[in-house]
């Protein structure tokens, strides 16, 4: 249910003509709310741009993959290239915006997403080159992590993938637009008040005084 | 000048120790054959060089060297998809060398193109800052990574033509910029065309850059073992 919710509302950050490069996950699944009459570019750092839904059996093209390696289609007018090319595009400032996960965001706009010392050992991929290169970067993530601990942190506790990018955080409960000074409360959730937003959320929430009493059903 | 040679005779070129760079990305657009034929040679204390680690789940294409324990040295930017990978990196049994993915691909351009280093602000505040030099570039910081390079480049393209001249089919991902920074680049292909049947044009990898060819699965084979692979894996 708040795996839809968010990539819905992910869906609302398209706007015409937009080149845009969504993570794995949540973000991925927004692509499938993108509003009719936009027209989005979906790039993928793997080198593609302009892809489209998973090919009919017997139609894939084993050398056409998202970053993934998942089959993808090309739509008309979409470009295949390497990935020395896909990285001019992400790390020149090319790409509009980009739709990340996180384990961690800040009230600064910093991001932690690769790396949890002891636990998680990945490598960045294209996380740092995508974070640092785009336009705007939207973190989509559930407000809290399994245990019930804020992943909205007065200060990221784990190793960054950037730090002070972050425009915008979606979560199941809230969306919130960081700006230079801090955090701001921009929207609930269906059916959750600022109160409890302000409870689950460790990072200090400077108009939160504006939301008191406010129910949006 | 490109010769096309066999399987057996390609993978003779790849000794003990060698440092090998694997075009194709988490899986796809990999040289499947020639991976095959490396693991079928036990050839060991490989520095691999990769963008990523093998397909998910791990034990396919690359992650068949990392199950033969065949490589001490990983560079690339993501390890996420084998396990196996995984494991023997937190065992010390494979060093791990990771920079950001556009900084890997830049770094193996500037090996390939006779750069001297990759200047970039990607990593700036994170730890990434410990792997390279920080330079001030114009009162702004950057991070200096030295090139790659490796002795042989095993790659995979679509088509090729005697003189090494390459057609890729979908994306190209890491082996053009690969095929041009080892001292031995192999191609594998799906299939064989005449001189003057790759369009000028249509040549993505220029056959200068080329110095063995290796049939590899056709095209229409190759799609059904990805098909397969995707099926079982819930993807398609």
């Amino acid at each position: 249910m708040s795996r839809d919710y968010i990539a819905k509302r992910i869906a609302k950050e398209f706007k015409n003509g937009m080149y845009v490069n969504l993570g794995i996950g949540i973000p991925t699944e927004s692509a499938n709310y993108i509003p009719e009459g936009t027209q989005v570019f979906l790039q993928t750092e793997n080198g593609g741009l302009m892809f489209g839904p998973k090919p009919k059996r017997g139609e894939s093209n084993p050398d056409i993959a998202n970053a993934g390696a998942e089959p993808i289609t090309m739509l008309p007018g979409g470009a295949v290239f390497d990935v020395a090319t896909s990285f001019a595009m992400i790390r020149g400032g090319h790409i509009d915006m980009t739709v990340v996960g996180a384990l961690e965001v800040d009230e600064l706009g910093s991001i932690a997403s690769w790396k949890i010392p002891g636990k998680l050992l990945t490598g960045m991929g294209g996380a740092m080159d995508l974070l640092y290169g785009c336009k705007r970067v939207v973190v989509a993530m559930t407000h809290t992590d399994k245990h019930g601990n804020s992943k909205i942190r007065k200060k990221c506790t784990l190793p960054l993938t950037a730090a002070g990018v972050v425009d915008m955080i979606i979560t199941d409960k809230a969306v919130f637009r960081v700006a230079e000074e801090g955090l701001y409360l921009e929207e609930l959730a269906p059916g959750v008040t600022a109160s409890e937003v302000e409870q689950l959320t460790e990072a200090t929430i400077l108009n939160i005084m504006q939301w008191e009493h406010v129910l949006i059903t | 000048m490109a010769v096309q040679i066999t399987r057996e005779e390609a993978v003779k070129k790849i000794h003990n120790k060698s440092s090998v760079m694997i075009g194709g990305f988490l899986g796809a657009a990999v040289p499947l054959k020639m991976i095959d034929a490396i693991a079928t040679a036990r050839i060991k204390d490989l520095t691999v060089i990769s963008i990523g680690a093998g397909y998910r789940g791990g034990g396919v294409d690359i992650g068949k060297l990392v199950l033969n324990k065949q490589i001490i040295k990983y560079v690339t930017s993501h390890v996420g998809t084998d396990p196996n990978l995984i494991k023997q990196i937190v065992n010390e049994e494979v060093q791990l060398e990771l920079s950001p993915m556009g900084t890997f691909v830049e770094r193996i351009r500037a090996g390939g193109a006779g750069l001297g280093a990759v200047v970039t602000p990607v990593g700036m505040g994170t730890e990434v800052e410990d792997m390279a030099e920080k330079i001030i570039v114009d009162g702004k910081p950057y991070l200096l990574f030295k090139p790659i390079r490796a002795d042989v480049a095993v790659i995979k393209a679509h088509r090729c033509d005697p003189l090494g001249n390459l057609q890729y089919k979908g994306m190209s991902n890491t082996s053009p910029v690969m095929a041009t920074a080892a001292d031995i680049v192999i191609v594998e292909v799906d299939e064989m065309v005449d001189v003057g049947e790759i369009a000028c044009e249509n040549i993505g990898t220029p056959g200068i850059f080329v110095d063995y060819i290796v049939k590899g699965h056709s095209y229409e084979e190759r799609r059904t073992i990805y098909e397969e692979l995707w099926i079982a894996t819930n993807k398609l």
